[in-house]
Order: C-alpha cells, then structure tokens, then sequence
C-alpha cells in the first residue's frame, strides 16, 4: 500500500529571480511539512527535468541543494506524464520497501529564466529531428493536426474547444495560486489570436514559474489518508507522425490497465483531474478515459458537469490552462488539487464528495501516458 | 543512391521523399531505420515515394519559434498519408483539408527544402523549388 502523505505547491505564474532548485526546495519543503515530517525523513527523491537548467544529475543535484542524503534518487523524464510516472514509480518503490518516505518534486523558472521563444522552441524538440522538426512546428501545432482530426472525425467544433479553456479559467479565478484571474467567454477564446490553428491563444496553456511536490509514503501520516489504488501506463509512440490512429491512443490503453490494476470503475470516480495543456488535450483526454462520450465532452462542461457543483468537479484549481504551466510541475499541481479535495482542505473550491479520483497525464503528443486512481481512507 | 545503399531525400537537401519497404512483412515506414520497426527483419529496402497522398490532418501555424521560419508565417503543416502506405509530415497548401488527394512538390523554407503538398493539378507553391 501507498499513500500521498503531503503535498506542497507554489503560486504559478512570475517569480523573479528564483531558480529551478529554488522552486523545488520551496514546494517541497510544504509538502513535508504537510506530511507532518522531517526532512531526515525522506529516503528517496524523484524529480523531474528543467528545461532552463538541464542537468545529468538533477535528483542528486537537488538533494545536495537541498541538504538531504536520499537512499535512492533520480530524475523521471515522460513529458507532461512525469508526475504521474513518478508518483507510480513512489508507489512502487515504497510498496517494495525500497524506501519508507519518497519525495517527488519538480520546479522550473520557465517564464521568467528564459524568453518565451527559447520554451517554445525546446519543447518542440519533441518533435522528429530529422522528419518534423526542419518543417518549423511548434508544440501547438502537433496538438493542433491532431485537433483538426478529432474535430474532423467526431465533429467537434472550435466553440466547443473553448469550453474548456473558459472551465478552466472560472476555476483559476477561485484559486490564490493561479496565473489567470480575468474571467473569459467563449467569445475571448474565439477571438483570441491563432497560435496553430485551429488552436488559438486561449486554447494553450501559458509558461509559468513553478514549482510543485508531494511525498510518498508506506503508511499514512495524517488522520485522513489518500491511497494509489492503483495506476497504470502505456506508451504507443513518440511523433505525432507515428502516432496510432485515433481511436489506438494510449490514454485508453492506460485507463483500462489502471482500472484492472485498481478495481475501480468510472461510476466510482468522483472527481477527476485530467491533463490539459490545450483545450483539445482536455476534450479528448476526458472522452478516451471515459469521462464523456465521444465527441460529448463539450456539452458536459455547458451543462456544468465538471465544474466545482457538478457530478464530476474537474481541475478545480484551474488545470494548466489558467493555473498554469511549469513544465512537471504543471500536471503535478492537479495531483496537489486532487489530494486537498480529498482531504477537505480546498477551502472555496471544496468539492461536495471527492472520495475516490481519477488522475490522467500526458506526455509528448499523447506519447506517453499516465492513469492512476486514488482513494480516500478514514 | 549513395555508396551505402541509401537515397538522398529532403531531409539531405535532395528533392525526394524516401520511405523503407520490409521484405519480411511488407511494412512500410518513413523514419530511417537499419531494420523493421514492425517485425526487427533487417534491411529494409529504400524505395522513392511517388509523392501522392491524402491529407489526414492540418494546422496552420501562425505562430512561429525562431526568425527564420517567423518569416513565413502563416504556413500550413500537414500529415498525409502517402499512397505507399507511411504517413509524413509536410508543408502544404493553407487552405487543405482533410480528405484532400494531393501531389508532393518541394518549396524551400528557413533555408532549406521541404516538401510542400498541393491539390492534385493544384498551384504552384510559393517559392517553388520545382516539381518532385
């Protein structure tokens, strides 16, 4: 057994001045304190990458930073899906024994450490360096051809896209943390500027400062304890032109392991925090997983069912779209939202039942995949 | 061909899309390899694309990374699905849409040779670098 025994998350958006390491030590030194232990405690540190201060070593890095001497330590790299690979692999580790207190961290000074170009062209890097990458796309347009099939094939529309950037939005503006504060209108989104069509500004999630962290533990710490009841993975290719046909994507895949591996059902799930660096990440993700039917997502979120009151409470803190997006930290602060919820701490944004979750994330271009279901235990 | 037994194709400067046929299982890929990526036989045979294909997917990128493909803005990246059976990435016509049959060109971008997809019996791309 596992459970999230603490959670630590900065407010996103600009902190000038503050380095990577900067920001994992602030996050994670709230999420021990919240898991009511010492640093000495922690046994074990994942972390993730960072794209302005690349490093061989960046768990070792960070453990000398911040001033602890781990019996296991390394840094996971899946993309977007790397707080979940990592949180899998905690569980793992700590239910073999391999260590009692894994830390995972991620933080990165993405917008403030490096011009808004320079994020955009490293992230397009995933992208084929022979076959894709001389054509000059960008991060928005691999999702972006892939948002022009989805629509094509299931007849989905730009307006209904916006949506979810606008769901997204009315729950950042509840959250302190969040980078967005200005409510918007399918009509801002619509008018928004094009990035890749049919993708347009308020489609993509920003760059952000940030940073985000939780521990792992054996046994919980807390009176309420929020156990991994299970999770899972798949992984179907890299380039989104070797990507499988729509409906061979792997959040399907990984979703139908994790349910195996959990014996958790979908009617189970009351909340769910699902990765959305755009708009179409969102939609899709919400209908592969189950969460709507084909090309119904859209009329689930006008009908309020994945807002804060609806049967279905959806990235209350704002997701990456509004919340925000600092590389591994981005997807992490929906594991943080998710574990307050469940523990009743989410204060405004307070669901009515967050009993059992369902988290999702993605990496690459829907490259690699991360499903994983947590539940809460009194 | 080169010495090793390899076509020159765009991504070398050349005016060709080259694609590897498995003389074991008939698959064809697009991503150079020294073997199948769908059964491991080695060898895959180099063939040339005959540059017809349909468009699977679009987006029109209107917002570029570096000033050399700024300067281009807005240009249309593609996937299309050849006839040879490999999908590839592309440049093509802005206003394409999914389902179109198109023929491959070739049109420099940032400096370099692309290949550039238009209608069947389409128009000329801008600054075509002449017919693949």
């Amino acid at each position: 057994m596992s459970f999230i025994t603490g959670v630590g998350l900065t407010s996103y958006g600009k902190h000038e001045g503050s380095s990577s390491l900067d920001l994992m030590s602030k996050a994670a030194e709230l999420a021990i304190s919240d898991a009511q232990l010492k640093r000495t405690d922690i046994d074990g540190v994942l972390c993730g990458y960072s794209t302005v201060a690349p490093h061989i070593m960046l768990a070792t890095v960070f453990a000398e930073h911040f001033g602890i001497r781990p019996s296991y330590a390394h840094a996971v790299q899946v993309g977007g899906a790397t707080g979940l690979a990592m949180t899998m692999l905690a569980h793992h580790l700590v239910e073999a024994g391999v260590a009692r207190h894994v830390l995972v961290v991620a933080g990165e000074n993405r917008l403030t450490g490096q011009s808004r170009d320079a994020s955009i062209l490293a992230l397009a890097q995933v992208g084929h360096p022979e076959y894709e990458v001389p054509l000059g796309p960008t991060i928005p347009a691999y999702y972006g051809l892939v948002a022009s099939r989805y629509m094509h094939e299931y007849g989905v529309t730009e307006e209904d896209l916006a949506e979810f950037a606008v769901l997204m939005r009315a729950h950042a503006v509840t959250h302190p943390g969040a980078q967005f504060h200005d409510l918007i209108t399918v009509a801002d989104v619509m008018a928004s500027k094009p990035v890749a069509l049919p993708l347009k500004l308020l489609d993509c999630c920003p760059v952000s400062d940030g940073g985000a962290a939780f521990v792992v533990s054996r046994e919980r710490t807390g009176e309420t304890g929020v156990r991994v009841r299970g999770c899972a993975q798949a992984h179907t290719h890299q380039h989104v032109t070797a990507a499988p046909r729509l409906s061979e994507l792997g959040a399907e895949i990984a979703i139908a392991r994790a349910k195996q591996a959990s014996g958790v059902a979908i009617p189970d799930v009351r909340y769910a925090a699902v990765y959305d660096s755009f708009t179409i990440t969102l939609a899709m993700l919400l209908e592969d997983l189950g969460l709507a039917a084909r090309g119904e997502a859209a009329a689930r979120v006008r009908a309020g069912y994945f807002g804060r009151d609806g049967a279905m409470p959806l990235n209350t803190h704002g997701g990456l779209l509004s919340y925000g997006h600092c590389g591994v930290g981005g997807a992490m602060a929906h594991l943080v939202e998710t574990h307050l919820q469940m523990t009743e701490r989410a204060g405004n944004r307070q669901v009515r039942d967050a009993s059992i979750a369902l988290l999702h994330g993605d990496g690459g271009v829907l490259s690699s995949h991360v499903s994983m279901f947590l539940e809460r235990v009194r | 061909m080169s010495g090793s037994g390899r076509f020159e194709d765009w991504t070398t400067g050349a005016e060709a899309i080259v694609y590897q046929s498995c003389g074991s299982c008939g698959n064809s890929q697009y991503f150079r390899r020294s073997f199948c990526a769908a059964c491991g036989a080695a060898d895959p045979v180099e063939k040339r694309a005959s540059g017809e294909g349909t468009v699977y997917a679009t987006s029109l990128v209107c917002r570029a990374a570096t000033p050399e493909t700024r300067a281009h803005v807005p240009y249309n990246i593609v996937l299309v699905d050849t006839s040879e059976g490999f999908r590839m990435m592309a440049h093509g016509d802005n206003d394409l849409a999914i389902g179109d049959r198109v023929t491959a060109r070739f049109a420099s971008f940032a400096g370099r040779l692309v290949p550039y997809f238009s209608r069947r019996g389409g128009a000329a791309p801008p600054e075509s670098a002449g017919v693949g």
